[in-house]
């Protein structure tokens, strides 16, 4: 316990260094702001107009479809602020101050973790949060206590899902630095499609999101159970069970500073 | 303290060739090459020691130290630092180190350099009194109080590199480690360094081991060198053993890796 | 003209060096090829008689996109180039014996052209054997298929110009990062890299079909499948053609503007 506490308390003063960084640049900061909220934006507006001239999709609406996706866009936010270190990890192993971490006496996921935390994707957040305010309004759902736990539960899996992908982005950059474009289609892929409940992507799509990589747990199912489609408690708490998801990841990762540390490239 | 037996160390490259035929022929097939960073080499260092270590570029003195402070495992042979293996049990290992990469930063680039203090502070959990008291002593003994407040961006290379060795030594390590400490730095600024690399030596009994390629460096500090090339060490001494005749020292070493063929 | 080529076979050997990147590059593409097509899919199921174009001829487009996607991507501009003004280098390029505006133009064309050649071919081949409607189906004719080849060129020099006009604008403005920004957002939502015009409300897109945006991608990858008619398509060349002057002529301009500006100023 006490040495949670302390790992927290390292996390947070990474943090506090990071935001004190960033403040130095201003207007760099204000401007990567406003590119994130520019380039989600897009994406808002490309579901506006199909909507213009579909009606649903599905048995998803318009409202609804907003929903979905802002709460995808601020799990995947959240994820990108925390682990940005993950997403940037190849220039760190690129510029050999990997070797700085491995000279300090904490775990490397910690440090890595602290080396970046990227407060700019609160630009993307603030197009979720009014996406969101938005798809409650109109979707006309009833909410209750249950639901608004779901709806945290998503954040929280959400999150830990997208920052399990990152850290396998990571562990992948001690076997190869330039193969690892393919893994933009579990982030930003994810981020992207995941605008749509994964459901209208077809049978094959779901069983893949549901098995192997839990998208469809902490997006399509809970999501489901909020608009009253499924009553089913079960649903409430998938979002929960994705955090499996983070076992493969952190092994992969170990097994990639174990072949760092043996070939030492 | 430092003993190492038999070690080797050999890395697999790709090949890269120019021309375009070439890298049409890698897109198929690629060639890899075997490099020996090091091979068998062997040596102790004794507690408070003070050990030059010196060879041209690319001879395995950086793997070497990457080694010693934990961050690569050897292929073969044993490794030894004060009783510990540096590879196997890495987090306790690196508490009683201290590593100086010349040619890399560890100080936060964007914020005040007590900053970074602090923050590593946290990372080696460094009692208050303790950290209070090196903090003051490395302050008094490098200079800094002028320079503890303002960001390492705006600090000149030779204010950085103090500000970089007193970062390394604040949880108080038994060994340091210093790649190239003096690299690129004015002639006051070296003097300064070594000055304090000398005292932290007699003051503290830490033991240092220093690559460098600067043999002023080797000639003001360490009595012992030792010499690698080509993954082997090659010659283990004092500087005396190097220097004949009445030549400069960089005389001496330039005979002395001509006379090995390195 | 030789100097050009010899530059463009550099890039090329460049690319072919990374072989894992191309690779990663293209299984990419095709992942998000697919996605894309399902999406549209389950938008065709729920109300096909909303649908603007015939859904293979959808499919068509996003392989087609996703094929030749370097080749149109605003956000794939060159950081050298911006670098090179930001930090002065610029100056050493003024002195060689070459117009600075050709040799950009000539330089981006042959970075885009030779990831594009790299990458298209295996993502088409790929494409070819997805069944109908799903894949991509042969060019409508063989006019057709020459037009798809004419526009994707001339659309290509759009894309690129307007690119180049964001770089000498890097002249003028204080906060280039910026300008860079919104341009870029601008072009992917407006050439229909979000999605294909055709889906846009009837009023939207016929003023968006007049904007330079639309002589980029949009053109070559409608008329492939002959979702375009001979009037529309004879107006759509036209006024690529029209843009393609326009910008590069204001970028001539600023260029000139521009060195004279470094000239004075040094910088």
């Amino acid at each position: 316990m006490k040495t949670i506490c302390r790992t927290a308390k390292l996390y947070l003063h990474y943090v506090s260094i990071n935001v004190r960084c960033m403040m130095e640049y201003k207007t760099s900061f204000l401007l990567t702001a406003i590119g994130q909220f520019l380039v989600s934006f897009n994406v808002f507006l490309g579901i506006f107009f199909m909507f213009q001239r579909f009606s649903t999709v599905e048995g998803f609406t318009y409202s609804e479809v907003l929903l979905c996706f802002s709460i995808i866009l601020l799990e995947f936010a959240l994820a990108e602020m925390v682990a940005r270190g993950f997403d940037t990890f190849s220039g760190m192993v690129r510029s050999g101050d990997f070797d700085r971490i491995l000279v300090r006496p904490q775990s490397e996921i910690v440090q890595v973790l602290g080396s970046r935390f990227e407060l700019t994707r609160i630009g993307r957040m603030i197009q979720a949060v009014v996406m969101f305010v938005y798809g409650i309004l109109k979707s006309g759902i009833t909410w209750d206590f249950r639901k608004i736990c779901t709806v945290v539960f998503m954040l929280a899996g959400g999150t830990t899902v997208f920052s399990a992908l990152f850290l396998i982005y990571a562990a992948l950059c001690f076997f190869t630095l330039d193969g690892l474009e393919f893994m933009n289609v579990f982030t930003d892929g994810a981020r992207e499609f995941g605008k749509y409940p994964i459901g209208i992507y077809g049978r094959k799509i779901l069983l893949f999101t549901t098995f192997v990589i839990p998208y469809a747990l902490i997006q399509y199912y809970p999501l489901l159970y909020i608009l009253g489609k499924r009553s089913s408690a079960l649903y409430m708490f998938l979002p929960l069970a994705a955090c499996w998801f983070l076992i493969p990841a952190v092994l992969l990762w170990k097994f990639g500073v174990r072949h760092y540390r043996s070939s030492g490239s | 303290m430092i003993t190492m037996e038999h070690v080797c160390k050999s890395y697999r490259i790709a090949k890269r060739n120019a021309g375009f035929r070439e890298a049409c022929k890698a897109l198929f097939h690629r060639e890899y090459e075997v490099i020996h960073a090091l091979n068998d080499v062997s040596f102790t260092i004794g507690d408070g020691e003070m050990v030059g270590y010196i060879g041209p570029n690319g001879a395995g003195k950086s793997s070497t130290i990457k080694i010693l402070s934990g961050i690569l495992t050897p292929d073969s042979g044993t490794v030894l630092v004060d009783g510990r293996v540096p590879c196997k049990d890495r987090i306790r290992h690196v508490r009683e180190i201290g590593v100086v990469f010349g040619q890399r930063s560890q100080l936060w680039w964007d914020v005040p350099v007590i900053d970074s203090f602090e923050l590593l502070k946290d990372i080696y959990s460094i009692p208050d009194h303790q950290y209070r008291q090196s903090l003051e002593e490395l302050t008094e003994l490098l200079s800094l109080a002028e320079l503890l407040r303002s960001p390492a961006r705006q600090l000149s290379l030779g204010q950085r590199m103090r500000c970089e060795i007193a970062a390394s030594l604040l949880h108080q390590p038994r060994i340091l480690f210093l790649d190239e400490p003096t690299i690129g730095l004015d002639a006051v600024s070296k003097l300064a360094v070594r000055d304090f690399i000398l005292r932290q030596n007699q003051t503290h009994g830490t033991t240092v081991i220093l690559t460098t390629h600067d043999m002023q460096d080797i000639e003001s500090l360490t009595r012992r060198i030792l010499l690698i090339g080509r993954g082997q060490i090659l010659m283990d001494g004092t500087l005396d053993d190097i220097r004949t005749g009445s030549g400069s020292i960089d005389e001496a070493i330039a005979d002395l890796y001509r006379s090995y063929q390195i | 003209m030789k100097k050009y080529l010899s530059f463009f076979r550099l890039r090329f050997a460049m690319g072919l060096q990374y072989r894992t990147a191309a690779l990663a590059g293209i299984t990419t593409q095709f992942a998000w090829g697919f996605m894309e097509i399902m999406i549209f899919h389950a938008f065709y199921r729920a109300d096909a008689a909303s649908f603007p174009m015939h859904f293979s001829a959808t499919a068509s487009y996003i392989w087609l996109q996703q094929a030749f996607l370097v080749l149109f991507a605003a956000w794939m501009m060159e950081n050298e180039i911006f670098d090179s003004i930001v930090n002065g280098n610029i100056v050493y390029e003024l002195c060689r014996p070459v117009s600075i505006y050709n040799m950009w133009f000539a330089r981006s064309i042959a970075t885009r052209v030779s990831k594009a050649v790299l990458r298209c071919f295996p993502i088409l081949v790929v494409a070819a054997f997805i069944p109908h409607p799903y894949g991509i189906e042969a060019p409508a004719g063989w006019l057709h298929f020459f037009l798809f080849v004419l526009t994707l060129i001339l659309g290509l020099a759009v894309t690129v110009s307007f690119c180049l006009l964001i770089y000498v604008l890097t002249f003028f403005t204080i906060s280039p990062q910026g300008l860079r920004m919104v341009f870029i957002s601008a072009v992917e939502f407006f050439a229909g890299a979000v999605i294909p015009l055709p889906f846009f409300p009837e009023k939207v897109q016929r003023i968006l079909e007049l904007l330079p945006f639309a002589a980029m991608q949009n053109v070559a990858l409608r008329v492939y499948s002959g979702s375009m008619s001979p009037a529309e398509m004879k107006k759509a060349i036209l006024l690529q053609v029209c843009w393609l002057a326009i910008i590069v002529s204001a970028g001539k301009l600023l260029c000139t503007l521009a060195e004279k500006k470094i000239t004075v100023q040094g910088g």
